[in-house]
């Protein structure tokens, strides 16, 4: 056994400037083991929930990310719907439906830059980047924000978005399937890539259900596990949805996932401006939340969960969320033990780390859940 | 030596407080081809001993206010630091927090701020560039406060003053080493 040396890791780290501090301990290049900590970005958002009323509180709950806001925003709404049981409009869920994926779309390619840079091919990364912000132009020209929308309320949207301006995203998203393939046909051939990402990390199917590993995480482990396939949420089931799943285990499994799943999001919206029926984009609400509601939600980055629990009157009296990176780093831990140092950035941003739990609280659930 | 370098490219360090990334990725989309700074020389360096304009973004908490204080220590005079999103420059939407100690002011000394959920890239790049001219400010008191003879500190001026536009067949460079520059790293160094 050689010496043993702990080398820091983050919170500031040239790949990860985000709230993640590992230690690492070392047996000459060889990460032995991991001590994670976390609380970095607690803020205490859950506690704030209850101070405002429940239309406000979805604009706290959206900014718990800046990259999934949306879809925190539909979870945030969606568990307040339910505690009051009310039912939204189609057409709004066809739009929720279409701006989540369209968020996917632009997360995903985000995640893809990243992991260039992370490898070191730094104009793959601008690529990547380059096409994402088209994807931002048709989120600013049709929500009004680069990245937060403030799109989404208890009860529906906030406003519609036309007809012809869903067709035209179409267009443009379907203009960007060439460039999309040409830089992700550089992860999935170019030979030294492959040999950075090919069998990393690997991360068995059995490992990845006992740690309840989420997202394209656990989907690039062999389990068909995806929210979307559960029908709470959004017109999934009527657009044919099947989730993207890979066998390997490895980096380039988690990555492939990613890949495969821009696509699907782009042909998944497609379906669904084909589809998407006439009528308005919210109903009226009861001025006050009674009862509780518990659901789950399908972020890009796996399961996150929201709770909303009221107390009749306009404010909650519990709102609880769980995302998905918290959930995913008893995987990372997983991951990194026996990996070499220098694949440790790769494998931290493999779980397309976004730190921002409102909670510092890991969850532990047993074995065989 | 000119010290162009440090006002026309100058390397940034960026570190997430408690932001949502919001900010963050409108901070790395600056850097990427749609709004390119990376064409001036503007690099972001993973190292504060390299950084000459630190960009914060989100309010500080009880966890992260050491290492925001240990980077902003570990960067070289003159540094700049540039409080990017609304959490940064007074908590924001979160500074009813219990956990939240409010902007980035409350650790740091912040030079410029940028409000804006989640501030634009336009309005990052206006303040980096807002932050330049503190920069120089900072520097060009340094040197004065070194008191250094007036022939070297008006040398390092020279790339604010363009003496080289009305000759251009004769350009005057400033020595490439000057004694004010090197008190200038001795008193660095006592520190």
């Amino acid at each position: 056994m050689g010496k043993r040396t702990i080398v820091p890791f983050g919170p500031q780290h040239p790949v990860l400037p985000e709230p993640l501090h590992l230690d690492l301990v070392l047996e000459d290049e060889t990460v032995v083991d991991v001590i994670p900590s976390i609380g970095y970005i607690h803020r205490g958002l859950e506690k704030l929930c209850e101070t405002k009323d429940y239309n406000k509180m979805v604009y706290v709950v959206e900014r718990i990310c800046g990259i999934c806001s949306f879809g925190h925003g539909w979870g945030a709404s969606a568990a307040i719907e339910g505690a009051m049981g009310v039912q939204v409009p189609e057409r709004a869920e066809y739009l929720r439906t279409i701006l989540h994926e369209l968020g996917r779309v632009h997360s995903h390619l985000l995640w893809l830059g990243l992991m260039a840079d992370a490898f070191g091919f730094e104009s793959l990364f601008n690529h990547c980047w380059r096409i994402r912000e088209t994807v931002l132009d048709l989120f600013e020209k049709n929500t009004g924000g680069r990245v937060v929308f403030s799109i989404c309320k208890p009860g529906g949207m906030r406003k519609d978005i036309s007809n012809e301006n869903l067709q035209e995203m179409v267009t443009v998203l379907n203009g960007l399937k060439a460039e999309i393939k040409e830089i992700t046909d550089v992860f999935i051939n170019d030979a030294s890539v492959k040999n950075r990402m090919t069998g990393v990390g690997v991360l068995t199917k059995e490992e990845a259900m006992e740690l309840c590993a989420v997202g394209p995480t656990v989907r690039g482990s062999g389990v068909a596990q995806d929210l979307r396939l559960t029908g709470d949420h959004g017109v999934y089931h009527e657009l044919g949805f099947e989730p993207v799943v890979e066998e390997a285990g490895d980096c380039m499994a988690r990555t492939v996932v990613r890949i495969r799943e821009v696509f699907q999001s782009i042909e998944l919206i497609e379906k669904a401006v084909a589809q998407i029926p006439d009528g308005p984009v919210d109903c009226k609400v009861p001025k006050t939340v009674d009862g509780e509601f518990a659901t789950r939600l399908e972020q890009p980055r796996g399961e996150a969960f929201y709770y909303a629990k009221g107390a009749g009157s306009k404010f909650l009296k519990r709102m609880r969320v769980r995302t998905p990176t918290n959930i995913n780093i008893p995987a990372l831990v997983k991951m990194l033990g026996g990996s070499d140092l220098a694949d440790v950035p790769i494998l931290a941003l493999t779980i397309d780390r976004c730190w921002y739990s409102p909670s510092t609280r890991a969850s532990a659930v047993q074995k065989g859940r | 030596m000119s010290k162009a370098y440090v006002t026309k490219s100058p390397w940034v360090v960026h570190y997430d407080g408690s932001s949502c990334n919001g900010c963050d990725i409108e901070v790395l989309a600056c850097l990427m081809p749609m709004y390119d700074v990376e064409r001036f020389g503007i690099i972001n360096c993973g190292n504060p001993k390299h950084a000459d304009v630190f960009l914060v973004t989100g309010s500080v908490n009880e966890q992260n206010k050491d290492v925001v204080k240990q980077i902003y220590e570990q960067m070289p005079e003159p540094k700049v630091v540039v409080a990017i999103g609304i959490c940064a420059c007074s908590g924001g939407i979160f500074k009813d927090c219990y956990n939240v100690l409010g902007g980035v002011d409350q650790v740091i000394p912040v030079d410029a701020y940028v409000p804006g959920c989640a501030a634009r890239p336009e309005a990052i790049i206006d303040a980096v560039v807002t932050g330049l001219g503190i920069l120089q400010a900072k520097r060009d008191a340094m040197v004065e406060a070194i008191d250094a003879p007036a022939a070297p500190a008006a040398a390092i001026a020279a790339p604010e003053a363009p003496a080289a536009a009305s000759a251009p067949s004769e350009v005057q460079y400033p020595p490439i080493f000057t004694m004010s520059e090197v008190k200038v790293n001795a008193t660095l160094y006592k520190k």
